[in-house]
């Protein structure tokens, strides 16, 4: 990228470091201003959804239409909130928390294929950097709950870490038949596996099928959403992990839980889901690959919010007992399946 | 049938029985306070009289007699029917022998006697105050404590001792094996946390505290706390003329006021033997139904939110909305109703009122089906309820419970149809039971009986005819206005019925009806001034929410927010 800047006139005298700089900033801004425009789109729209499911209508009046500045408007009222600390927090962590969390759904936005040349960091072990960085959440959540220095936020970390961890694990299995089949981790690849018509798309496999279930169902532990919303727990853990938190600090929580819903949903939508191919060979056109690629990203966050609002939650032995007896073996017999099938056809 | 078992109490009891009384139909029998402790027992394991449960405990204050105090024990028997009240009298400091080794629902009812009184219980396991601060200084409810002498009080009670968070798992037992793990000796009370649930907690909304030791998640020993939005309801009707209490009623149970109002006018009405005519009774049921109907969609609601699923608590509360819409029409209120009054009503019903409320009915009706369909056969739901909560019919009748969270586990007892009031014995109703006494049951219960109470206001429309909606007795009805102005004796009942009130004869009587929670009472003693001389409510979830700390031991924090949301604790009654 930095190359693509020193060709423009004015920065074309400018020593090659400073154009690094220069480029990592203005990447970095960019994929900022997605996640904060997304976050809010998104949390707009989960209000949107939850009013139409609850038969009453959501925000309404802010920007006009619908309410569509309304995630805006909050937006500037947490800004201006006063942000208070807990006297006994462990101020290190307690500060930091927030930050890990962005940065866990920060750092996935680079991997992101939204065409075949849109994307930040074309990166050969792509899926494996997603599983690390939104690994890097449940760190923020730990240091959250420790470092405010209050019980319930303290369960809700407890919870959070146990949760987040465990389903990492059938996440990863989901995803590894895939990974056999198209013997990348590479994303873009990935997804030029399934090119063609909708035949070609992994789900319509029978044991991606499955895969695609599990993954579903984990990716929604993974980013804390009913039914498996243990950290939060309104009712009973006051509000889990961010109790002690106010403004700033608490819109970061909020905006990096709606970014790694879309992350966990363009991921979903780049190994199952066919990518930016639209299933129909004529309208893949590249001009419309980042279109396709949202749109079908926005149908899998639409279902995590259409989930939040229909289903109770889970106790927290249920909720091990799920990952562990039930998807695990699924996902390992999947895999096994897989791999024998896949030798026997060779 | 009263006089019947005053009579085998008199001969079993003998000369220590002091006085009996059916006044009004209620057997009541005073015996000396040596002889408490026996005559209960008596009562309870006599296969004449099974009282097995306690309703409530209550205290009476006369301070011009040598043995100033009553301490009344009020029994309903499940299996005959019988209704008796035993009462002693004792002194100022002079001990009454406890009851809560018969039953534990004497607990927390003879706690309150003692707040309230200060009457000692003897051997009684957990003597402290229960409504009032525990730095509250005298007793609020004798009458020589001043109305308006307020006091300010700071300091949270600690409710679990040092000892019972210090050696934790040697007191209650480990849920963990931890036998690999090397503990020091100091280290022990480290393996537990004691958390405070509530009172500022979403799920205690700052009126309940449950101080909890935890271990993991699992509780395995708790204390609870109320008190906190105790307002001496009792206190002040001392203060008030019989119809000036209506608006306070309103305030026990906010979720079923209408309930509440007709409830404490059949009381009162019961005291002075009155006959409200037929469309008053009519109405009163009807909208003591819905207030049944109202308080179980807020119930379930909010239970499925402590659950996680939120969207139930929409379904509903739109369907409420609409039945406030009507409410509001007919008396000018939502929440706060006082629509009854003592002989009769507010007012009338509205031009339109039974379309409304059909149309009304309807939405609720769709409401419950959607909810039904999503909750019912809802996998996460019934691992989420099945066995949680759960509580025996033996372990219930003890705890005193009634109302629908007895009739989950399978008693089917209810004040309706066990001994009908307000003509309830013509209506054609069910009772629903459950069979496991969790809080799938309640849960479920509550469903069939907003069905049951939708059939019952159905009914109650087809039989109203126009008519007079307030007795005929001058004793409590204002005389018609030409009555006033062209005769003396007019404007005199008109002027005593304004300046002194309604005078309810002397005497003492119990009037019940089955209110949202289960069996409502008004404990009533009357000096025949204008003023009650004593009122004691007996609130349905306080003997419910006393069993709540056994009821969860054992099972993890969310298993006990999902328990509480289903004994639907009202802490406007629980406190009063």
């Amino acid at each position: 990228m930095h190359e693509t800047l020193s060709n423009l006139p004015l920065l074309s005298g400018l020593p090659a470091q400073v154009l690094v700089v220069l480029a990592m900033v203005s990447a970095g801004g960019i994929i900022l201003g997605c996640i904060a425009v997304g976050g809010m789109f998104f949390i707009w729209s989960e209000r949107k959804v939850a009013g139409y499911i609850q038969s009453r209508y959501g925000p309404m009046y802010v920007g006009g239409w619908h309410g569509v500045l309304q995630s805006l408007a909050d937006g500037v009222k947490l800004l201006l909130k006063e942000d208070i600390w807990p006297e006994k927090a462990d101020k290190p962590l307690w500060r930091m928390a927030p930050l890990l969390v962005f940065l866990g759904a920060f750092l996935s936005f680079v991997v992101l294929p939204f065409g075949p040349n849109f994307v930040g960091a074309n990166l050969d072990i792509g899926l494996f950097y997603v599983m690390a960085t939104s690994s890097l959440v449940v760190m923020g959540v730990i240091s959250a709950g420790w470092g405010s220095n209050n019980k319930w936020a303290l369960y809700g970390a407890l919870r959070g870490a146990a949760q987040v961890i465990s389903y990492e694990i059938p996440l990863g299995l989901a995803l590894l038949p895939v990974v056999m089949s198209t013997g990348s981790l590479n994303l873009g690849t990935i997804i030029q596996a399934q090119a063609g018509w909708i035949h070609n798309w992994h789900l319509l496999n029978p044991l991606f099928f499955v895969s695609f279930w599990i993954y579903v169902i984990s990716s929604l532990a993974e980013v804390n959403r009913v039914p498996f919303d243990l950290p939060e727990t309104e009712s009973e853990l006051v509000s889990g992990y961010h109790t002690e938190y106010t403004g700033m600090k608490f819109a970061f929580f909020f905006l990096g839980e709606y970014a790694d819903m879309f992350v966990v949903s363009a991921i979903g939508v780049t190994v199952f889901l066919g990518g930016w191919y639209s299933g129909i060979p004529a309208l893949d056109v590249p001009a419309l690959f980042p279109l396709i690629f949202i749109l079908k990203s926005f149908f899998l966050v639409f279902v995590q919010i259409w989930l939040r609002w229909t289903l109770p939650r889970l106790r927290v032995d249920q909720l091990m007992y799920v990952c562990w007896k039930v998807f695990i073996p699924i996902a390992l017999a999947n895999l096994l399946l897989y791999g024998v099938i896949r030798t026997v056809l060779s | 049938m009263s006089r019947r078992a005053l009579e085998h109490i008199a001969s079993e009891i003998g000369a220590d029985v002091v006085e009996t009384s059916d006044e009004l139909g209620d057997a009541s029998v005073t015996v000396r306070p040596s002889a408490l402790h026996r005559t209960l027992e008596f009562c309870r394991d006599d296969p004449r009289l099974r009282c097995d449960l306690l309703l409530d405990v209550i205290g009476v204050d006369y301070p011009d007699r040598a043995e100033r105090f009553d301490v009344i024990y009020s029994m309903r028997s499940l299996s005959t029917g019988e209704r008796v009240r035993v009462k002693t009298r004792v002194a100022d400091g002079e001990p009454v022998s406890t009851a809560s080794d018969l039953w534990n629902s004497a607990n927390w009812a003879e706690r309150e006697v003692y707040d309230l009184y200060g009457v000692p219980f003897s051997d009684h396991p957990d003597l402290r105050r229960i409504l009032t601060h525990h730095e509250f200084k005298g007793h609020a409810l004798r009458k020589d404590y001043p109305i308006e002498k307020g006091q300010m009080c700071y300091v949270p009670e600690k409710l679990l001792t040092d000892e019972e968070i210090r050696f934790g798992p040697q007191l209650y037992g480990r849920t963990m094996d931890r036998s690999d793990a090397v503990v020091e000796e100091e280290e022990i009370s480290s393996d537990y946390l004691t958390v405070n649930l509530g009172p500022s907690h979403p799920a205690t909304h700052g009126a309940l505290r449950i101080e909890a030791l935890l271990d993991g998640e699992t509780i395995i020993h708790s204390k609870s706390e109320i008190g906190y939005l105790h307002r001496c309801f009792e206190k002040e009707s001392e203060d008030h003329t019989w119809q000036q209490i209506i608006p306070y009623t309103d305030r026990l149970n906010y979720v079923s006021a209408l309930t509440n109002n007709v409830g404490y006018v059949l009381a009162v009405e019961k005291m002075m033997a009155i006959e409200v005519p037929e469309r008053c009774q009519t109405i009163r049921v009807l909208v003591a139904e819905l207030g049944r109907i109202m308080d179980h969609l807020v119930c379930v609601g909010t239970n499925l939110v402590d659950i996680g699923a939120l969207t139930n608590f929409w379904y509903f509360f739109n369907a409420r909305e609409h039945l406030y819409t009507v409410v509001e029409r007919m008396c000018g209120e939502r929440l706060t109703t006082s629509y009854t009054r003592i002989g009769g009503l507010y007012r009338d019903l509205y031009e339109g009122f039974e379309d409304e409320l059909r149309h009304s009915l309807g939405k609720v009706e769709e409401a419950i089906g959607e909810v039904t369909a999503l909750v019912q056969r809802n996998r996460i739901f019934m691992d989420r309820a099945v066995g949680i909560g759960a509580i025996s019919q033996e372990d219930a009748i003890n705890w005193g419970w009634t109302g629908p969270c007895l009739r989950a586990t399978g008693v089917d007892y209810d004040v309706r149809k066990a001994s009908p009031y307000g003509g309830y014995e013509t209506y054609d109703f069910d009772i629903p039971v459950g069979e496991n006494g969790d809080v799938y049951d309640r849960v479920l219960c509550r469903i069939e009986e907003m069905y049951q109470s939708i059939g019952i206001v159905n009914q109650a429309m087809d039989r109203l005819k126009p008519g007079p909606i307030f007795s005929e007795d001058r004793r409590v009805t204002m005389p018609p206005k030409d009555e006033v102005y062209n005769s003396i004796e007019g404007m005199m009942n008109h002027f005593k019925l304004v300046f002194e009130g309604i005078q309810v004869p002397a005497g003492e009587g119990y009037g019940f009806s089955e209110g949202a929670n289960g069996e409502l009472g008004f404990f009533i003693v009357s000096d025949g001034s204008g003023n009650p001389y004593r009122i004691k409510v007996r609130p349905p979830c306080f003997p419910i929410f006393s069993s709540f700390t056994e009821l969860v031991k054992g099972h993890m924090v969310s298993d006990a927010i999902a328990t509480l949301g289903g004994l639907n604790i009202i802490a406007g009654e629980l406190d009063r």
